[in-house]
């Protein structure tokens, strides 16, 4: 089989990952001219988008798709007939190096079946991580997949080459995983993301103590997951209760939530309809108000244990809480802007650092880039206060509904 | 009317010498006309430059963020951005803090223009796609890119950084800039005819492009949000596009309306890597046993059981209270802080740590999660009552002749009800099972104390505690 027929089976075998980020690593460039390759702090470059409105921005591909283990919602199952390949390292990293010095992508996205055993797996992929950085001297982005229950070694290797590294949670509960992926074990995953944690840590120790010459790098970029969202019958409360504690417990840079979506070849036991889409889209919007917007996951879900469709989450519980609401802009605290609808953080931001030497009047809402229709039910400026009616009436909500229109591609 | 001429289109050095002397000469911004060489020259504008800039004295103090604002927006192809920038700079000499009014028109216009720049560098550093000349280690890469700004100069040495290690060109009408692995230089633009053509693997490129697509997920509109349709004429992906999006409802629909296939059965599945292991004897058994708990909901949010322990042969066991956030993580009692204290207790007391059995009376860790950190939660009743059921089948494994009860969860689920510390701490009590007990404070409880007095006497208290421990650890061994 040639090259790029392994990439198509084997890219196709990686699209179901969500991970896409190439951010949050330690500055490195190539200026020594030993190698290739660069990254930024902070930002990460999308090189291209597809069609579906994902960034492409490393090589996301498996090194191979053969698989031991019968996770119904993916793919590559043992028991499904979608066709296999692998790739031999040296191939991985020659596409790898040949994609970069054209500047198509960021770095490298690598995953795989487990064949053999975790460990064997691992060694596989860390295999690719290392000739890139030892022989190659590569400084680009690498981000590995880690396999559960891999040998300590193993792992404190990966740490070593890569930038991020990841362990899919898959399910937000112990059941759906039991009942979608048998040989699958919640618990190993979740050991191997506290083995990870206890490494990052003592990294970040490390690095801030300055207490050894050259500290072991462990993965600078931290450690990701992902949950399928729509293929088990969990509720956005319970998706949300597990993203909060798997921040918690293992320090997540990110939970990527990945609506579950027709897969070729797919088992019997799933809902083959429509991606749910906004549902992801929701649950990743409730996710950075828990992150960056001082949001506990029992004040953006309600009881009904579902994020609204219809509307945002934070103007679902602005509207919820009319009781806390007109705040005066040139007044409230910084965790009160945060919570008015339309009001990002740098928004917020500007607010602060503006309202310090003048007062902010209903013309300046354009230049603090905040979306007056939105705001403004909930605001009170130095001309402008909300009637108190309006923030109360029953109709508000529709103010903010999406109008209907017809479907179709904007093209 | 000062008329001012500046060299070229992104001579900042240029704006900032002409503007301070401005300043210095009280010249107002509406008396000032900003041109530059070889662009039509403003009608009645002198053709020698203007004499005021031969002055040039003194100075006066304005923001870092402005010069950063300067720097970046003075990129912009808006011919007025000089003037705007001039009439920011003359406002700020006496409002200091007008650079943090973001509501201030020419703020928000300066604003608005540097990070106009800042995404069109961004989208440089995207977008070029280099194409290969030559044969690999002899091999030229050049790119053809056509930028909405003057942000050449700007852009350059990010690529210069990360393709330090081949020589390369970046063509674009303006002004081209070239690496040839050491340094970098400036041409005049050329036309988009000097482009090089196809790359050998813009093909593979392609297919790569078109398998990373999720056809069931189209979002048109997200795609061109990030990647709008004025780069695409450049970019060797773009003409696969239209015909994936035409594709993508076909393919979509196909999957779901073959849906389930009849399952392809594996050869020989090799045994799942996942699966637990064997226990070597009775305690390894019980620890075994025990990670798959489900006796409260505790084990829920943990990472995992948190088991005792130390030598079976051990004759005195302590039990604390239960795992912390880094004994979840690490899956062994007492290596947090409270670990650290209690090592340090027990070797003052002159305790043989080696040869004692540590364990918690709850073995899952209770928290609340905040953030990225997590909040330890006291056990109540009902779950220590679900875990004593370990506790006690630990007493029956190691058979230990005194049990150390740390904290009031340890001794509620030593005596098997609730009892004060206070009272009970520091003397030796029977259990009905004929061992002896020990009562005193968690270690974690000296950790929590904020006056240094009395964290010190507490800790004295604790160690004279665990002396009676070293005692009768000194007892047994010259007993055997």
């Amino acid at each position: 089989m040639d090259v790029q027929r392994k990439l198509e089976i084997l890219a196709d075998a990686a699209k179901y990952d969500a991970s896409c980020a190439s951010s949050g690593t330690e500055k490195r460039d190539s200026s020594d001219r030993k190698g290739m390759g660069s990254t930024a702090p902070g930002m990460g470059i999308c090189h291209s988008y597809a069609p579906d409105g994902r960034c492409i921005s490393l090589l996301k591909v498996l090194l191979t798709n053969a698989c031991n283990y019968d996770c119904l919602y993916c793919v590559n199952r043992a028991s499904s007939n979608v066709p296999r390949a692998r790739f031999t390292i040296e191939e991985v990293v020659k596409l790898t190096l040949d994609f970069y010095r054209r500047n198509y992508i960021e770095g490298l996205f690598l995953s795989s079946g487990i064949i053999r055993s975790p460990d064997y797996t691992m060694e596989q992929v860390v295999g690719v991580a290392r000739k890139l950085r030892e022989e190659h001297h590569f400084r680009g982005y690498i981000h590995l997949k880690t396999i559960p229950e891999a040998d300590d070694a193993l792992i404190a290797e990966a740490g070593k080459y890569a930038d991020r590294l990841s362990i899919n949670i898959e399910m937000p509960e112990e059941a759906s995983l039991q009942q979608f992926a048998p040989e699958k074990d919640v618990r190993a995953i979740r050991r191997t993301m506290g083995r990870l944690r206890l490494k990052l840590d003592e990294a970040e120790e490390n690095r801030v103590a300055k207490t050894k010459a050259r500290p072991q790098r462990f993965a600078p970029a931290g450690q990701s997951t992902q949950m399928i969202v729509g293929a088990d019958s969990a509720s956005d409360h319970t998706i949300l209760h597990t993203s909060s504690n798997l921040y918690g417990s293992y320090k997540l840079r990110r939970v990527y939530y990945s609506a579950f979506s027709p897969i070729p070849d797919a088992s019997r036991a799933l809902p083959l309809v429509q991606p749910p889409l906004l549902r992801e889209h929701r649950l990743y919007q409730a996710d950075w108000l828990m992150r960056f917007y001082g949001f506990d996951v029992g004040e953006i879900v309600d009881d009904s244990a579902m994020l609204p469709l219809d509307i945002d989450p934070k103007l679902a519980w602005a509207l919820r809480h009319r009781d806390r609401f007109p705040l005066d802009v040139n007044r409230a605290s910084r965790e009160e802007l945060l919570r008015v609808p339309g009001f990002g953080t740098k928004a917020v931001e500007r607010i602060i650092a503006t309202r310090r030497t003048t007062t902010i009047r209903l013309a300046d809402l354009a230049r603090l880039h905040v979306p007056r229709n939105k705001a403004l039910p909930f605001i009170v400026l130095s001309d402008h206060r909300p009637s108190p009616h309006r923030l109360d009436a029953a109709g508000l909500i529709e103010r903010f509904k999406p109008k209907a229109t017809q479907l179709g591609f904007g093209f | 009317m000062q008329y001012i001429t500046l060299d070229n289109e992104t001579d900042f050095d240029g704006w900032r010498e002409a503007a301070r002397s401005l300043v210095l000469h009280h010249v107002q911004p509406t008396n000032v006309a900003w041109t530059v060489q070889g662009r039509d020259a403003e009608l009645f504008a002198p053709q020698a430059p203007s004499p005021i800039l031969a002055v040039n004295d003194g100075s006066f103090k304005v923001s870092g963020k402005f010069v950063d604002l300067a720097k970046a927006a003075i990129l912009h192809r808006d011919p007025e951005r000089f003037a705007i920038l001039y009439r920011l700079l003359w406002r700020l000499k006496d409002n200091h803090d007008l650079i943090e009014v973001a509501t201030d028109p020419d703020v928000a216009l300066a604003t608005a223009m540097a990070r106009a720049v800042h995404r069109d560098e961004h989208k440089m550093h995207a977008f070029v796609r280099f194409r290969e000349i030559g044969r690999e280690r002899a091999a030229h890469y050049v790119a053809w890119f056509e930028p909405e700004h003057h942000i050449v100069e700007l852009a350059a040495p990010f690529f210069a950084k990360r393709f330090a290690d081949m020589p390369w060109s970046i063509l674009t009408p303006e002004l081209c800039a070239h690496w040839d692995g050491h340094s970098l230089s400036f041409t005049p633009g050329v036309n988009k005819s000097e482009a090089p053509g196809e790359d050998r693997l813009e093909e593979t490129w392609r297919r790569y492009y078109a398998s990373i697509f999720n056809p069931a997920r189209l979002k048109v509109k997200a795609m061109q949000a990030e990647m709008p349709k004025k780069y695409w004429r450049n970019l060797p992906e773009a003409s696969i596009i239209k015909p994936l999006i035409e594709d993508a409802e076909r393919m979509t629909g196909a999957m779901i309306a073959n849906a389930a296939t009849d399952p392809h059965k594996p050869q020989r599945r090799p045994e799942a890597p996942m699966t637990r292991k064997t226990a070597a004897n009775d305690l390894e058994a019980l620890r075994e046993e025990a990670a798959h708990c489900r006796a409260c909901h505790l084990y829920k949010d943990a990472t995992q059981t948190v088991f005792g322990e130390g030598p079976k042969s051990a004759n005195i066991m302590l039990v604390g209270e239960q795992p912390g956030d880094k004994e979840d993580l690490a899956g062994h009692p007492f290596v947090g802080p409270a670990g650290q204290m209690l090592d340090r207790a027990l070797e003052e007391a002159g305790v043989d740590r080696k040869k004692v059995y540590v364990t918690n009376a709850v073995k899952h860790f209770k928290f609340v999660p905040r953030g990225k950190i997590r909040l330890h939660q006291k056990p109540n009743t009902p779950e220590i009552k679900a875990c004593r059921q370990w506790y006690e089948r630990e007493v029956s494994a190691i058979q230990p002749d005194l049990i150390v009860a740390m904290g009031a969860t340890a001794a509620q689920s030593v005596f098997g009800k609730i009892t004060p510390i206070g009272k009970n701490r520091g003397r030796l009590i029977d259990l009905p099972d004929g061992r002896k007990a020990l009562v005193t404070v968690h270690p974690s409880y000296l950790l929590r104390l904020p006056d240094p007095e009395a964290k010190a006497l507490e800790y004295r208290r604790f160690v004279e505690d665990l002396k009676i421990v070293a005692g009768l650890q000194k007892k047994a061994a010259r007993a055997a």
